[in-house]
């Protein structure tokens, strides 16, 4: 299938899950549909680095909460441009403020990609361990830095208070989530162009031997840069609405380890080879969560995603994917 | 005025050194010299912390003490975790991916499991010595930290020896070089390499000890240590203990001075900012080789 096609038919789908949610009319299945969506992207992001070039991310909630803040910082920036920007200057950026949520969300891409290369450039040249650690320290250290911020609210938090209506699509909670599903459809089509490509076939020569593919020219480096950028970017992207589907952000929830343990658990149980399988593992566990924390509770649910992980991982390292195609193909063969 | 500050920052940081010598021992041999990647150490440590709390409000006894009872089950529980790993992971070769995922798992586990059993309160341990302190002179030596400190020095001397004196110490440096050479000695190294783990997590018994008796413990408080462990146990040098010992200590009066003079909340982002200059820099750390 042609990347257009493909795109279209994503869109498709899109927009009947969004017609059919509005047909039912609940504003809960558009809280909880936000939710599973945003993981479907978190978890996307995680493969392109890894699940393609097998280098583990433990960051994700950092750049997950880089995306927050971002939306957090620009928004504070809108409700005090007067006392911020010198006078001359206030009229041209009362035009431009309060920015348009969408504006928000590529702002918010552009700080995490550049983020994201510039821990790549540090650690990425050595083993993929020391990358994997360096991540897992970053999120400790953005979140030392945010707390002692007070412009962002620090460890107090900030209030983000999301506009009553908006045009076209009228209740905010339906607007946030259209968008969450443009950017869904953003990271499959980006998931599904990369595998398909060139840049794909270098990422997989990495996670296969990463010595080999150097030695036979292969720009490990560059690769391993583009695929960390744009991993991150889409993480901060998946994070840049959040203030305003929860309305108040401190650092605790922003940083929170279980987007960390989501977008690793929900690739490694879907399957990491190609772009199905984050979605497939996002669109389980992240229903499952949905249900489990409105029935038993939160934390159990937690409990629940960190044993399936270490199972999928000790008994089916090709997650659910894998053991689909392995059943396909004994059924061919018989 | 200020001087003395400077001196109680060093003081305070040399003992906080000591601790954390204790917390990066395990990662120190895990890591540097098995190449076991094993992040969740300190779910481990917060788990010492724990069961030193449970016994302590339960019986009285002191956390050290309990700590040290517990050193086998901490052993038992290292060398089941080893097997797993090895029949999982690194029997069929070099999968570091799944295996950072096991340990990332364990880790999250061990938390979430705590956080459902205890709750997120804080909680302490009640030892007689804990308020006191020591003054020489302006120089002030609180005893909840100079106690932890060192007992985890001298936990850390005697590792240092085991390694370099016996033979399945020196097995255990041995194995991560060349594990056939090992073979050909007539030692088992996948024997060494779990003996070597168990080693480890047993660590965390102590460590955990030391935790509670330094601070509170909340089951999230193992992630803060997950950035400082590897950064000390990098800059150290890979699979070197007394780099790791010198490192411990750098990184202890780093931070507080650090927070001595810039406010304790800056302090987990210098361990981090140590870690990425040496990755930067010198990969190898100031001991490798």
């Amino acid at each position: 299938m042609r990347t257009p096609a493909f795109t279209l038919i994503l869109t498709a789908v899109a927009a009947a899950l969004y017609f059919t949610f509005n047909f039912v009319g609940n504003d809960y299945l558009f809280f909880a549909g936000y939710t599973v969506l945003q993981y479907i992207v978190l978890a996307t992001a995680w493969n392109i680095l890894g699940g393609y070039c097998g280098y583990v991310n433990f960051g994700s909630a950092g750049f997950f909460a880089i995306g927050v803040y971002t939306t957090v910082f620009l928004y504070a920036v809108g409700q005090q441009i007067e006392t911020l920007v010198p006078e001359f200057m206030l009229a041209p950026m009362q035009l431009i403020f309060p920015l348009p949520l969408p504006v928000m969300i590529i702002v918010a891409g552009a700080v995490a990609g550049f983020i994201g290369l510039g821990m790549g450039y540090l650690t990425l040249r050595l083993r993929g361990v020391f990358f994997a650690i360096a991540t897992l320290a970053l999120t400790v250290v953005l979140e030392t830095f945010i707390v002692n911020w007070s412009f962002v609210g620090g460890s107090r938090g900030a209030y983000v208070i999301p506009p009553n209506e908006v045009p076209v699509f009228g209740n905010f909670i339906q607007f946030l989530f259209a968008l969450m599903l443009v950017l869904v459809i953003l990271a499959l089509t980006t998931a599904r162009l990369i595998e398909r490509s060139k840049l794909g076939v270098g990422f997989a020569t990495i996670r296969d031997d990463e010595l080999a593919a150097e030695a036979s020219g292969v720009p490990t480096l560059r690769l391993k840069l583009i695929a960390t950028v744009v991993s991150g970017a889409l993480m901060g992207m998946a994070g840049a609405p959040f203030p305003f589907y929860i309305g108040y952000v401190e650092p605790a929830s922003a940083f929170n380890l279980s987007y960390a343990v989501n977008s690793i658990a929900m690739p490694m149980i879907g399957g990491t080879t190609s772009w199905i399988g984050p979605l497939v593992g996002a669109l389980l566990l992240g229903t499952l969560q949905q249900v489990a924390t409105v029935t038993i509770s939160s934390a159990v649910n937690l409990l629940i995603v960190g044993l399936l992980l270490i199972f999928f991982v000790i008994i089916a390292p090709r997650g659910i994917v894998g053991l689909v195609q392995d059943q396909l193909r004994k059924r061919s063969k018989s | 005025m200020e001087f003395d500050l400077l001196i109680n920052a060093i003081i305070a940081g040399l003992m906080l050194g000591g601790f954390y010598a204790a917390v990066t021992a395990g990662i120190s041999i895990s890591f540097g010299m098995l190449d076991i990647v094993n992040i969740a150490h300190p779910g481990f440590i917060i788990l010492g912390s724990y069961i030193a709390y449970i016994v302590n409000v339960h019986f009285g006894a002191d956390p050290i003490l309990i700590a040290i009872v517990a050193l086998p089950a901490f052993y038992a529980l290292g060398s089941i975790i080893y097997q797993i790993y090895y029949q999982s992971f690194e029997k069929h070769g070099q999968d570091s991916l799944r295996g950072l995922a096991f340990f990332f798992g364990l880790l999250f586990v061990t938390e979430v499991a705590l956080n459902l059993v205890f709750g997120v309160d804080y909680r302490t341990v009640d030892v007689p010595y804990i308020g006191g302190s020591l003054s020489i002179g302006a120089m002030e030596f609180p005893v909840r930290m100079l106690v932890p400190c060192l007992v985890s020095v001298a936990m850390f001397g005697g590792l240092i020896l085991f390694m370099s004196r016996t033979f399945i110490g020196r097995a255990v440096m041995a194995v991560s070089q060349d594990p056939q050479a090992l073979q050909l000695m007539a030692v088992d190294p996948i024997r060494i390499k779990r003996i070597a783990f168990s080693i480890s997590i047993a660590t965390a018994s102590m460590a955990g000890a030391f935790l509670i008796i330094i601070q509170p413990v909340i089951p999230s408080s193992g992630r803060e240590y997950i950035g400082r462990v590897f950064a000390i146990c990098v800059l150290g040098g890979l699979g070197s203990l007394p780099g790791t010992l010198i490192a411990a200590f750098m990184i202890g009066v780093i931070e507080s001075i650090t927070s001595t003079f810039y406010g304790p909340s800056w302090a987990p982002a210098v361990s981090f900012g140590l870690l990425l200059l040496t990755l930067a820099v010198r990969p190898s750390g100031l001991f490798g080789r």
